[in-house]
This record gives structure tokens, C-alpha cells and sequence, in this order.
């Protein structure tokens, strides 16, 4: 199965089980089935609780703001992550922080969900990663689709909390195989945590979000067979309130998309270097594209993007000095 | 119509019909959106634009830059990322600058901008104007409203030209729009126009006095009605074939509109085949 195919089963499933849900979005019914059809079937078959919506990223964020506030629980599509920046100050003011500043908890159930991410040419204004602009805003989870979490649980998870959540989904990911892990590696998952890892003590572990885990995964293949490195690769589910159990290690990495910066990992890497500073042979090395807007050449995009080639050379680098 | 216009609207289509070829045969990286059917708006609006004018476009500008810039070159490798790009191939089909004439893939955003410029425009240059294409389906973004309050109250060189295609995407306007253009242009207290043929001729005579009125700090709101007879983007087109609409190039069919579809067609194939053999754009960060 696919992860676009996983996405469309666990939105379904979760129509089908809670009558309370709605699913907001441009373009979002049938026969379009949104921008990257991912909501196929849904108006078709739950009328009336999936709407197309206007243009209106600002608008249906905060109608989604109002059917979690009634009780009810919503799932936005943002069209292209990007759009979110326009949706920001009804999660940032009111959503997440109805939460908690009216003195008592106020459950939020809602998720926006944002397609991101670059390598399909869609230029500047469509290709960012906007993870890290969400990064620290109280009682706003911030989850990342990846090939290995199943997404019905995912969305249960974000759901449960009663807190507004932010999923981003890769655009790269949607037409992968789900659960794929390359050979010799194995996969386990273990609170949220995916964890692709070899027999052998690893030489450093890679804390990756799902966009960029196949990404890493080639890098880490290639690691092995050339350098007889040998990475272990996390890839968490949610990445903020960010948590991660590290294994027994010296040296740690963290890979995003996001360009240089204030990222995700930087936060990621502050929080390792609490926790384990004494056993680690050095700071946590970043690896993220360039500071840069996102070109729509192909060639130029490359040039930005964070890659394979950069993954495996940085690990190698660092390792050996 | 003069030949002039007529032969700049068939070298936008046949620039628009020939990306749809190229990404067909897999020659184009990401998206693009053309205006197949709408190339009279922005060709009659140019003649009623001078160069020192502003021109906002939005993701679906090729037609706006070509009524602008006999161009197609600059475009075409700014869209394929190759030598003699307009923006070095980072901006491709939907983000692009060059003189006074910007575009952006965010819908709405163009708007508050162009008030602003408008704002520039009337203490130090006092009779230019900003010109923003916006669709009909962007009337669903609050910064549309935002810039309208503020282009009323400070009296701003605004004109915002409503390519009114009958849909946004996939969704009909009936189904994201309530009440009219009209009633919103009303509602700030603006003039608002309403354009229904495709005679360029016409609709210059008739918006000249809008026009006028708009270099005088009287913003106004111009609302074509006509129709994409192309995809939204590539392959994504949800309407049944007979809601597409009429073309204009029915009305304008002539033995001199073959004589200068032909050449136009020509025109673009040598562009194409020009650009496509050219070297990869460089881009220094
Ligand atoms: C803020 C924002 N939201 C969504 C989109 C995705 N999008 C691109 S074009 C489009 C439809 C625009 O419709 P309309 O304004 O009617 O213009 P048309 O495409 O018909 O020319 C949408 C939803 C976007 N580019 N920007």
C-alpha cells in the first residue's frame, strides 16, 4: 500500500467511526478529491461532512477552531503547506491557546494537515517545508507522516490529545510503499519511535521526520556498503512535544528538509544535549537545506534541497574525522 | 481589432498550447497553469496600461507577462530553467519580476502589495496606477477585502481586474462565491464594471473612463466574464467538455486569423525549440 492510499483508508475509517467529524478543505471533494487526492471518496460518502471550501486558508482554520470549541472534531487540508502561514494566527491565537487560557482545559480536537515539501519543480511559494515556523507554540502538537506510522493511529493519537495538532505530510512520500525498509536493515516501532536499525551497534543514530527517512535510508545503505558505517535511523511520529529515546551512541544526527535556520533540529538537538551531553563524543550535527528560498528549476532546486549525497557525506565526515 | 492585438493573443496561445506539449512529452519540471481562452483579457487591458503602470499577476500570468513583454523567450526559460530566464529559473511559471510587473503563486497576497504600490504610486508618481488580475475564486481570501477598505479609504490607483472564469480550480464559483463581485465592489463603495464579450476594441472604449478615473485615485473593480477552455493546471480538468465555454477565436475566425495563428504557432515552435537546446540557468543565492 501507498502512503497517499494509507492516508485516504485511515480517513475514511475515521469518518466512518466518529459522526462528529468534519474534513475541511479547497478542492477536497469528488470528483477532484483534492490537489493530491488524498481525500478521494470522502464527499462521496460522508456528504455534508466534507466540505469544499472557498479560498479561505484563514477562514476554514478557524471554522475548524469552532466545531472543536462546539465539541465536535475537524481535519483541515491545507492545499499546499505553504498556505498554512495564512491559517497561522488562528492556530497560533486562538486554537492552541483556547486550550489552556481560559483557566480551564478547553478540548480542541482538530488537525491541519499540510502537504509540504520540494523535488517536484512547484517553485517557491509551494515546495517549503514549514515545520520549524511551528515549532514551540504551546499546546500545538506537531506530527510528520512517515511510511512507517500507520495513519489511522496517527490521526487516533492526534484526535486524543485534544489539542490542535499540525500533521505534514511529504509530498514525496504519497505515492510510496508503506512499511518499505531497505536490506540488511530491520523496523520496529516503539512509542511512536520508528526505529530502523542493523544487528551491530550502531555507529551514530540518525533522528529523521518521516519526509526525509527514505532519503536518509538510501544514505545509510550506502554508508554501510561503501564505508562499513553502520547508522541507526529514528524516525518519530511526532515531532514536537518532541521525545525520543536514544540508544546507546557517541554520535548523533539530525536530517530535515527545512532550510538553515531556527529548524526542528536545532530544537531536537538542544534537547539531546540535555539529556545526553556526558555520553556523546561531539554536538549533535544538523543536516538541512540551504538557507534559501525553494527554486523551481530542477537543477537549482537540487542545489537547495538536502539530499542523499549530502547525508552520506556529512555522516562519513563527521565519523571520520 | 488591429492585427497587432489579434496576433499577440494567438502567440500567447500558441505559447500556452505548446507547455501543455512540453509537459506531455515530459519536458517541463512542476506545474503551470495557462490561460488558454482568456488571452484577450490582459492584451486588451495592455492597451489601455502604460509601461510605468504596475501589473500584479497571479499563477495563471503567462498571458499577463506576454501582453506586457514580447517575451516568450525570457518565459519559456524561466519555466524550463534554462539560460536567459527572466528570474534564473527560480521563480518559474508563478513567481516572476521584471520591471513594473509581479507575480505570485499565493492567492490574494498580490492584493494589500499592489495597494501599497498604489500608495507609492500616488504621492510620487501622481497618474500611474497598479494594476492586480485576480480569479474569482481568490474572492475568498480576507486579504482581497483588507486592500479593497484600504484602496477606498485612501483613495489608492488600484484597478483590480477579475478574471471571473466560472471556477476556481475545481470548484464552480456558484459554490465558493455568495452574493456577486459586484456586491463586494458595492460594499467599499467602489465602481465596478462588468465585461462580457471579448471584442478588445469594445472593452477598451468602454473601461477608458474607468481607467481614467482609477489614475485619479478612484479605485475600481473590473469583472471579465470568460471562460479557461484549458485544464486548471495539467491533466486536471473535472468539467464535462460542452461546459468549457466559447472562444473568442470563433468570433475572430478569418482567413488573416489562420494567416496569423500560423505565423504565431511558427513563432513559438522556433522559441521552443531554441530554448529547450539552450544551457541550464546559473543562479547565484
Ligand atoms: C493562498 C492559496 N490557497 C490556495 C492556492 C491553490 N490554488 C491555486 S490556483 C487556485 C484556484 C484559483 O481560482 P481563481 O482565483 O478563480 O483563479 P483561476 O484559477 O480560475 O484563474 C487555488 C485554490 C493558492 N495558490 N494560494
Amino acid at each position: 500500500m501507498r502512503v497517499a492510499e494509507n492516508l485516504n483508508a485511515a480517513l475514511h475509517e475515521l469518518m466512518a467511526a466518529e459522526d462528529d467529524l468534519y474534513l475541511l478543505g479547497e478542492d477536497v471533494a469528488d470528483p477532484y478529491g483534492g490537489a493530491f487526492k488524498i481525500t478521494r471518496g470522502l464527499s462521496t460518502r460522508f456528504p455534508g461532512r466534507v466540505l469544499s471550501t472557498p479560498i479561505s486558508e484563514n477562514a476554514i482554520t478557524g471554522v475548524a477552531a469552532g466545531l472543536a470549541l462546539a465539541g465536535d472534531a475537524a481535519i483541515v487540508e491545507i492545499m499546499f503547506g505553504d498556505f498554512a502561514a495564512l491559517a497561522f494566527d488562528q492556530l497560533l491565537n486562538f486554537a492552541a491557546k483556547s486550550v489552556s487560557m481560559y483557566g480551564s482545559r478547553v478540548p480542541m480536537r482538530m488537525v491541519v494537515r499540510c502537504p509540504v515539501g520540494g523535488g517536484r519543480g512547484y517553485g517557491p511559494t509551494h515546495s517549503q517545508s514549514l515545520q520549524k515556523h511551528f515549532v514551540g507554540i504551546p499546546d500545538l502538537a506537531l506530527y510528520e507522516v512517515s511510511p512507517f506510522h500507520d495513519n489511522l493511529a496517527v490521526f487516533t493519537e492526534m484526535l486524543e490529545r485534544a489539542r490542535p495538532c499540525v500533521l505534514f505530510e511529504d509530498k514525496v512520500l504519497y505515492t510510496r510503499p508503506m512499511h518499505a525498509v531497505p536490506e540488511p536493515f530491520s523496523l520496529a516501532i516503539e512509542n511512536g519511535v520508528a526505529r530502523i536499525f542493523l544487528d551491530e551497534r550502531p555507529d551514530c543514530v540518525v533522528v529523521a521526520p518521516g519526509g526525509s527517512a527514505p532519503m536518509v535510508l538510501a544514505a545509510m545503505r550506502s554508508l554501510l556498503l561503501e564505508e562499513e558505517i553502520a547508522c541507526t535511523l529514528l524516525v518519530p511520529s511526532r515531532l514536537y512535544p518532541f521525545d525520543v529515546e536514544l540508544p546507546d551512541t557517541r554520535r548523533v544526527f539530525v536530517v530535515e528538509e527545512s532550510t538553515a535556520g531556527g529548524t526542528w533540529g536545532a530544537e531536537v538537538a538542544h534537547l539531546i544535549h540535555q539529556r545526553h551531553w556526558g555520553r556523546l563524543a561531539g554536538p549533535v550535527t544538523l543536516v538541512h537545506s540551504a538557507d534559501s528560498v525553494i527554486p523551481t528549476a530542477a537543477h537549482l532546486e537540487e542545489s537547495v534541497l538536502v539530499s542523499e549525497r549530502a547525508v552520506h557525506r556529512v555522516i562519513m565526515e563527521t565519523l571520520r574525522g | 481589432m488591429i492585427d497587432a492585438d489579434l496576433s499577440r493573443m494567438l502567440v500567447i496561445r500558441a505559447f500556452e498550447r505548446t507547455l501543455l506539449d512540453l509537459y506531455g512529452r515530459g519536458l517541463l519540471n512542476g506545474t503551470t497553469h495557462t490561460c488558454l481562452g482568456q488571452e484577450y483579457v490582459p492584451v486588451a487591458m495592455e492597451g489601455l496600461l502604460d509601461p510605468a503602470d504596475h501589473v500584479f499577476s497571479n499563477h495563471r500570468g503567462h498571458g499577463h507577462y506576454l501582453a506586457r513583454f514580447d517575451d516568450p523567450e525570457g518565459l519559456l526559460a524561466e519555466i524550463m530553467g534554462r539560460e536567459g530566464a527572466v528570474c534564473a529559473g527560480v521563480g518559474g511559471s508563478q513567481h516572476i519580476r521584471r520591471d513594473r510587473y509581479l507575480s505570485t503563486g499565493v492567492q490574494g497576497e498580490s492584493l494589500p502589495v499592489a495597494a501599497g504600490v498604489a500608495l507609492h504610486l500616488k504621492r510620487v508618481e501622481p497618474g500611474r496606477l497598479a494594476c492586480a488580475y485576480i480569479g474569482d475564486g481568490t474572492f475568498g481570501e480576507g486579504a482581497v477585502y483588507e486592500a479593497l477598505n484600504l484602496a477606498a479609504l485612501w483613495s489608492l490607483p488600484l484597478l483590480v481586474v477579475v478574471e471571473n472564469n466560472g471556477i476556481a480550480q475545481s470548484t464552480p464559483t456558484g459554490e465558493h462565491l455568495a452574493g456577486t463581485i459586484a456586491g463586494r465592489a458595492a460594499a467599499f463603495g467602489l465602481p465596478h464594471e462588468l465585461v462580457e464579450g471579448a471584442d478588445v476594441d469594445d472593452i477598451r472604449t468602454r473601461l477608458a473612463p474607468l481607467v481614467s478615473g482609477v489614475r485619479e485615485g478612484r479605485p475600481a473593480v473590473v469583472e471579465f466574464v470568460t471562460h479557461r477552455l484549458g485544464p486548471h493546471s495539467k491533466g486536471d480538468d473535472t468539467r464535462p467538455a460542452h461546459a468549457l465555454g466559447v472562444d473568442w477565436r470563433d468570433k475572430y475566425a478569418s482567413p488573416l486569423l489562420d494567416r496569423l495563428e500560423a505565423a504565431a504557432v511558427a513563432r513559438i515552435e522556433a522559441v521552443a525549440a531554441d530554448v529547450i537546446a539552450r544551457p541550464l540557468s546559473r543562479w547565484e543565492a
